[in-house]
């Protein structure tokens, strides 16, 4: 099958691959989505935790 | 199953998972796609049309399953107040979202080449509506009071009580008329799909299945950290 061909989808390009670009675009907005908080909550948690270091505020002083 | 109820053990036990989770889903969802667009036979009838059905179909199974999912968490979190449970139920909801977003326009795009209308109201297509009107109730429900136990607690009901709407959608094909076909794969005598179109349809469905599972553990280890943060804020190291 050449480029052209696949590329057409015997007719049905045109719900064919907007079929595909809606999955690909469902899933990369969730992927960066969850990725982007993720890396956020764990740099503020760091930049918390040094600011107040758990260890020396346990009350037994661990 | 306990030792999970230990956020730190799931924190640790979460990290070790996570890279495997990652990769099996870029290895389904690119083999996946391979297989789909270059493989897989074109349908006697269909013609190439058919190809939607590898992102139409493993989004489908999605869906549902997510929801299961969803409900299982709410239901573990009412009963046993099982820390983690409502974690699993929030981090789950969006991502069921999104499989049904793409279920809907996929098929909503599979139908106007192959039955001539972008979408009827049938049963099949209108629970799986009602399933993605669930997940955005479920989502503002979450976030519609200042006290975050409250909000977790109303949707966790709501999502209860959407469960009824999983039997129907799987069973909406067989109950009443419907354009939509039946089940062709997960059916009493085994599946009636041909195995060249049923091998890149598994592969797509597994690879769909670990981006869901890498996602969830990185969703609810965001919630954790998230959880520790507001505790810290407080003044209140826990």
């Amino acid at each position: 099958m050449n480029g052209q061909a696949f590329l057409a989808m015997g007719g049905y390009a045109r719900f064919v691959w907007p079929a595909y670009g809606v999955a690909a675009a469902v899933l990369l907005i969730l992927a960066v989505w969850s990725l982007a908080s993720y890396r956020r909550v764990k740099r503020d948690l760091a930049a918390r935790e040094e600011k107040s270091p758990r260890k020396r505020k346990g009350p037994r002083g661990r | 199953m306990a030792r999970l109820a230990n956020p730190t053990q799931f924190l640790k036990l979460s990290a070790a998972l996570l890279p495997w989770c990652a990769a099996a889903a870029a290895l389904g969802l690119g083999l996946g796609l391979y297989l789909a667009l270059f493989v897989a036979p074109p349908d006697y009838q269909q013609g190439e049309a058919v190809r939607i059905m590898y992102v139409h179909v493993p989004s489908a199974w999605m869906a549902s399953l997510v929801y299961a999912v969803m409900a299982a968490g709410s239901a573990v979190g009412l009963i046993w107040r099982h820390p983690l449970a409502h974690i699993a139920a929030e981090a789950a909801a969006p991502l069921g979202a999104g499989f049904t977003l793409i279920c809907l326009v996929s098929g909503s795009l599979w139908g106007e080449p192959m039955w001539g209308t972008w979408w009827v109201w049938d049963a099949r297509l209108t629970s799986v509506l009602v399933l993605f009107f669930l997940y955005l109730g479920f989502i503002a429900l979450e976030h519609a009071f200042d006290d975050k136990s409250r909000g977790t607690r109303a949707a966790a009901i709501l999502a209860l009580v959407g469960v009824v709407n999983l039997p129907i959608i799987k069973f909406s094909v067989d109950w009443w008329n419907t354009l939509h076909q039946p089940a062709s794969v997960f059916r009493l005598g085994g599946p009636t799909i041909a195995a060249s179109m049923l091998w890149p349809l598994m592969v797509m469905a597994a690879g769909f299945l670990f981006f869901f599972a890498a996602l969830l553990l990185i969703r609810m280890r965001s919630a954790l950290m998230e959880a520790r943060l507001r505790a810290l804020a407080f003044g209140n190291p826990g």
